[in-house]
């Protein structure tokens, strides 16, 4: 049977965290269909259409689905669900919000975060803040999916483009609205997909201070992450969180700064492949994950770094 | 209205759990277990708007094993008025959860219904998008504001870009994150009180719900361990060895 793939996407372009979904998909079945629900979308729907192991892309485009509401976007996959072995996605803010409301309609059990794929029915996910792994098995005739992007490679694009089809725009259920979005601006790169993240804790003091994790951004083209205590303090915005209930990351090489280490953020930054701390504790519980540690005053070392990398 | 609240009882924040050692499970068995933080923050919400005189009466309904309901009296004690455990020995699974629920909001006819984002145990962030789904409700995930407007509720989400604010239409199922409110603690005096507090018991049987877990969970492993690293005297050894050893930068 086929495996859909439900596009994260903001009608412009494609989230990159969905080809780390294609590519699971594609360990399920070499039939992966790709579906695109928003509004004047096409070339996110182009877009898929390139991606490598994608044999097909569905498309609907409506006013209804322009902000991509569960109420209305959960309805419309559950229609199409019939042909379909398994239902993925990305684990993004906006997978989490859905899939379960399309699992439920389908009175199946949703398998959140999943990072390996033993067989079409059974899979690993982390559980108790990525303590420890368990290998779960579906029992349901289908599967719903959210899927880690930091576990599964990003699918390549190709030249030859797949069909697009196009799927018949919902009605609007009524039962929500949009009314604004604030999205953070920055000029850096994306933090759940950056090859360097430089992340700052409540060691950082103040707001102002935190100055000195954007410059050190700036010198390595990083993007910036966060401790829950340094976006609870308002140092940040709260889509800097990295950590068990923020984002995941996996970077080449993990910055922490004036960051303890508890286990709610090590869950998010543990599997970067280079990981280095700075804090003045040596004790602290993040040097049991770093490669390499220094221990000393944030505010002698980071702006030593800086000047060492502009030089 | 009457606000019902989603309780979890669960493995203290605090404790790093391990598996048992014949790999069927978590050894939690001496484990500290408290409340699911999420949860004290949408008990602390549905408080809040009992006191803004929005709600009438704050439910907390928590389900599983017998010392769930020592979590519903650490609710009372906040200021819940009253709380009803579903008590069962079976490993609940989210879609399970959202059924239960559903039996209770169809039976108290709440104008809202405030769960957690995620329990911080199966950390599967799914109950309330579920059971807004089988109510055919509106959904306010990972709430860090809200707002009640007569028949409408505003909510602001934290979403991976930054924030995103929907109207929806009550009643509505809402799901907290972290930054929505900071959680009081129970006083003595309401603690003592809360012992006295209205506490219904039922079973999965009673309410006529399937409970059965439909994931197996085959094995439970640890996550491969990092090797421990080294400690650099200072900037210059650690740009030496980033830029010579692990070639990242
Ligand atoms: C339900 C729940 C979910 C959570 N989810 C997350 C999550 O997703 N992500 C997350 O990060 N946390 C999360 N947490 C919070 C987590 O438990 C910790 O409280 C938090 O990570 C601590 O942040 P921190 O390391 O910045 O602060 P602290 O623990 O206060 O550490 C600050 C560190 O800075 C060092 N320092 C201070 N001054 C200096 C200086 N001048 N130079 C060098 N070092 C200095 C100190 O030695 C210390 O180690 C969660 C908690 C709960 C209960
Ligand atoms: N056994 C339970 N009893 C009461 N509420 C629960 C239970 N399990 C989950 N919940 C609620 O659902 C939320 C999300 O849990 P989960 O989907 O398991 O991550 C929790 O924060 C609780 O509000």
């Amino acid at each position: 049977m086929s495996v859909l793939v439900i596009a994260d996407h903001n009608n412009e372009s494609l989230n990159v965290a969905t080809l780390s979904a294609i590519t699971a998909a594609n360990k399920l079945s070499d039939e992966v269909e790709v579906f695109v629900a928003g509004n004047n979308c096409k070339d996110v729907a182009n877009t898929a259409s390139k991606i490598q192991g994608v044999s097909r892309v569905l498309l609907c485009e409506s006013e209804v689905c322009v902000t991509q509401l569960a109420e209305n976007i959960a309805p419309l996959i559950y229609q199409l669900a019939d042909k379909y072995s398994h239902l993925l996605s990305a684990a993004t803010t906006t997978g989490k919000n859905l899939m379960p409301r399309v699992a439920a309609l389908l009175d199946v059990a949703q398998i959140s975060d999943i990072i390996d794929i033993e067989s079409e029915d059974t899979f690993k996910r982390p559980i108790y803040a990525g303590n420890v792994i368990a290998t779960v098995q579906s029992t349901d005739i289908k599967k719903v999916i959210t899927v880690r992007s930091t576990a599964f490679a990003t699918a390549s694009s190709t030249d030859t483009a797949v069909s697009i089809e196009t799927v018949a725009a919902p009605v609007d259920n009524g039962l929500s609205c949009f009314v604004s979005e604030e999205l953070t601006k920055s000029e850096r790169p994306e933090l759940a997909a950056a090859d360097v993240v430089i992340s700052g804790g409540r060691g950082l003091g103040n707001k102002e201070n935190f100055k000195l994790i954007e410059d050190l951004a700036d010198c390595l083209g990083a993007a910036i992450g966060a401790s829950r205590a340094a976006v609870d303090a308002g140092f940040v915005p709260n889509d800097y969180q990295v950590g068990q209930t923020g984002k995941i990351v996996a970077p080449k090489l993990y910055i922490a700064v004036g960051i303890s280490g508890a286990i709610q953020h090590l869950a998010g930054m543990k599997d970067s492949q280079v990981i280095v701390a700075i804090n003045k504790d040596a004790e602290a519980p993040i040097f049991q994950v770093t490669d390499y540690g220094i221990v000393g005053d944030l505010f002698k070392i980071v702006p030593e770094l800086i000047e060492a990398l502009n030089s | 209205m009457i606000i019902l609240v989603a309780i979890k009882r669960v493995v203290d924040y605090n404790v790093r759990v391990r598996p048992t050692t014949d790999q069927s499970g978590v050894e939690i068995s001496n484990a500290k277990m408290s409340m699911n933080p999420f949860d004290e923050i949408a008990v602390e919400e549905a408080i809040r708007l009992k006191e803004a005189g929005i709600a009438s009466e704050v439910v907390v309904a928590s389900f599983g094993v017998k010392q769930c309901q020592e979590t519903i009296r650490t609710a009372l004690a906040m200021g819940a008025d009253r709380g009803v455990h579903v008590e069962t020995e079976v490993e609940l699974q989210p879609l399970a959860v959202a059924k239960l629920l559903k039996t209770i909001v169809d039976k108290e006819k709440p104008g809202m219904v405030i769960l957690g984002k995620q329990a911080i145990d199966d950390d599967a962030n799914q109950t309330g998008q579920m059971l807004a789904s089988l109510l055919n409700w509106g959904q306010g995930t990972f709430a860090c504001n809200v707002k009640v407007d007569s028949d409408k509720v505003i909510v602001s989400r934290e979403i991976d870009g930054g924030t995103q604010t929907l109207s929806l239409k009550l009643p509505a199922v809402i799901t907290t994150d972290l930054r929505l409110n900071e959680p009081r603690y129970a006083k003595l005096p309401d603690i003592m009180k809360a012992k006295k507090k209205p506490l219904e018991t039922l079973t999965p049987e009673d309410l006529d719900i399937d409970v059965s877990p439909r994931l197996k969970i085959l094995k439970v492993s640890e996550p491969p361990k990092r090797e421990a690293g080294v400690m650099v005297a200072d900037v210059t050894e650690l740009l030496d060895k980033l830029r010579n050893e692990a070639k990242v930068i």
